[in-house]
């Protein structure tokens, strides 16, 4: 691989402040949260944006082709724009911090980090977005760092000339699959559904490496096994008919994502899979808390509608702050 | 040619700017039988063309087997940033990629001589006393890894018990696999104790603290 060297732009804004009491409050500072937090400091809001990172799973994402105004753009390198768009104002940042619990009293949400620091304000936007979903089988757990990985980008390099198992049938399952192709000596491609959700443009291209990938559509993983470093696995096929142990040493997940609410959970409503709920004005159940992005119920996850829609509760959020005065 | 692009090394002379007191890279290297050790040895003296405080000194791996021992380098390529005062912090294999953020990031606290912790973490720290080696294993590929590299390096410069080395996995096979590395960041404190992850600075200090009873 061709040696780069990454500077990302600096984050450190001023510290947040836990006398004040903050118009808005962002929380997750991905597409949906930076965008919402320029949105505030073009309105003057007395504003907090905390984050575990800055950039969300579009530093995940190698590549990006569907963002308007960049043909092409690695995700980083987009990420690293929305950053330097957020510097331009002296917006208060906790990141790095974790939200563990967002809670109301008679006037004021009160949002305490996993730290121990305590925050409060008038309005909040949740914009934590997803993460990857477990598998939920045995051995998974305990296996993780040690063969089970959610990040091929990251861990790929490990598993050269080795034999892995890769989970799903999206497109995040095949971008996994082509960029294990180069490395492994094999590639199991294991999915629960009988077909492939992935696009065919991704289909054709994994196909491709007809030599090096075995398919098992209709399959469902019974158990990753190992002790303290992964040894292989047992799949079945989805009519019980069929067991079959693969002696792989990788087995990454890559069967989709959860939305980051449990934060929230006692306090705001949620839908079936998780998601906060929303109305198209980015209302949640409660007055005063506005949720945006992936981790909202808002139809389609990407980039694009996520930095909108952080741009829509910010200015709606900013309507409630003014009838509040 | 440069291997740090011109809108890289603008930059990085930005932030330069920031930079307090003076500060020495020191490279180990050798021109055979290492990946890497050519373009650790260019980023090197790269780097310390970029600001007049930041001289750099190359040794021979080889040759300046003295030198090695002094500094406890046991492989190579690698990198110490020292000022006056050698601190324990290291970079073993070429911090490129992502990396290339925590060697800027270790340079400018080195040469500020503390590192940004909260006050609490620093207290927690001065109540070390016993020697701790920190390892992280890292890809450059991963987004999360420097966090991890940047807080073992910043507890390295506070506690002068703490000494802590980035690993490039794919430069050292033989310690991957003495320490199964299959997922990164991976932390290795004093040979022992491990865990996977980025964690927050408190957390991540809890797990030190943890090893160092
Ligand atoms: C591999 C991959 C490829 C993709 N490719 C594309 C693509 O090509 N084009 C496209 O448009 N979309 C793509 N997407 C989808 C896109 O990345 C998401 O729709 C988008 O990132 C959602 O933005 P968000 O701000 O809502 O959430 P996220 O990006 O998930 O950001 C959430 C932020 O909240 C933080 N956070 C979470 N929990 C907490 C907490 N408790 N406390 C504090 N902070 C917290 C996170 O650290 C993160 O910074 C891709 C996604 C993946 C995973």
């Amino acid at each position: 691989m061709e040696l780069d060297f990454v500077l990302s732009k600096e984050e450190k804004g001023p510290a947040g402040k836990t006398e004040l009491i903050y118009d808005l409050a962002i929380i997750g500072g991905g597409p949906a949260g930076m965008t919402a937090a320029v949105y505030a400091a073009r309105k003057k809001l007395k504003t907090l944006l905390i984050s575990k990172d800055l950039g969300g799973q579009v530093l995940w994402t190698t590549e990006v082709e569907n963002y308007m105004g960049y043909q092409y753009i690695q995700g980083r390198q987009l990420m690293d724009k929305f950053k330097e768009q957020v510097r331009q104002f002296p917006i208060d940042q906790e990141i790095g911090e974790e939200v563990q619990k967002l809670s109301k009293d008679e006037k004021f949400f009160a949002i305490l980090t996993r730290t121990g620091k305590k925050f409060r304000a008038k309005a909040v936007i949740i914009a934590s977005g997803k993460r990857s979903r477990p598998l939920n089988v045995p051995g998974e757990k305990r296996l993780i760092g040690r063969g089970v990985s959610y990040c091929s980008i990251c861990d790929a390099p490990f598993f050269e000339g080795k034999e892995v198992a890769v989970i799903g049938g999206g497109n995040s399952a095949f971008e996994a699959a082509l960029d294990l192709v180069k490395i492994a000596s094999r590639i199991y491609l294991i999915d629960i559904a009988s077909s492939w959700r992935a696009d065919s443009i991704l289909v054709e291209q994994i196909e491709k490496e007809k030599k090096k990938v075995t398919f098992f559509p209709a399959h469902r993983i019974k158990e990753i096994e190992g002790k303290d470093k992964l040894q292989g696995m047992t799949i079945e096929s989805s009519n019980r008919k069929e067991t079959k142990h693969l002696s792989v040493q990788g087995v990454f997940i890559e069967i989709g994502l959860v939305p980051n609410s449990e934060f929230a959970r006692s306090l705001v409503k949620l839908n079936q899979i998780g998601e906060i709920v929303v109305d198209c004005s980015n209302h949640t159940s409660i007055p005063g808390l506005f949720a945006a992005g992936d981790v909202s119920s808002v139809p389609e996850k990407q980039i694009i509608i996520a930095a909108g829609e952080g741009a829509k509760a910010t200015l709606i959020a900013h309507q409630y702050l003014m009838r509040l005065k | 040619m440069a291997l740090l692009k011109d809108e890289v090394q603008n930059e990085v002379k930005e932030r330069f700017k920031k930079l307090s007191g003076s500060l020495r890279l020191v490279n180990f290297t050798q021109k055979l039988e290492c990946h890497h050790c050519e373009d650790t040895r260019r980023l090197t003296e790269e780097i310390a063309s970029l600001s007049p405080k930041i001289s750099a000194k190359v040794y021979n791996f080889a040759i300046d087997k003295e030198k090695a021992q002094q500094y406890k380098i046991d492989k190579i390529p690698a990198i110490v940033v020292e000022a006056e005062k050698d601190y324990g912090i290291r970079f073993f294999g070429i911090p490129g990629g992502y990396e290339f953020n925590s060697l800027i990031s270790s340079i400018i606290d080195v040469s500020r001589g503390a590192a940004d912790l909260s006050p609490e973490s620093k207290d927690k720290i001065s109540k070390i006393t016993k020697p701790l080696h920190i390892q992280v294993f890292v890809t450059l590929t991963c987004p999360y890894c420097p966090a991890a590299v940047q807080m073992a390096h910043k507890l390295a410069l506070e506690s002068e018990y703490i000494t802590s080395d980035m690993i490039e996995s794919a430069e050292f096979p033989h310690l991957t696999n003495k320490y199964q590395v299959m997922g990164v960041p991976k932390i290795v404190i004093n040979e022992k104790f491990g865990f996977e992850g980025a964690l927050p600075e408190s957390a991540f200090l809890d797990e030190i603290m943890k090893a160092s009873k």
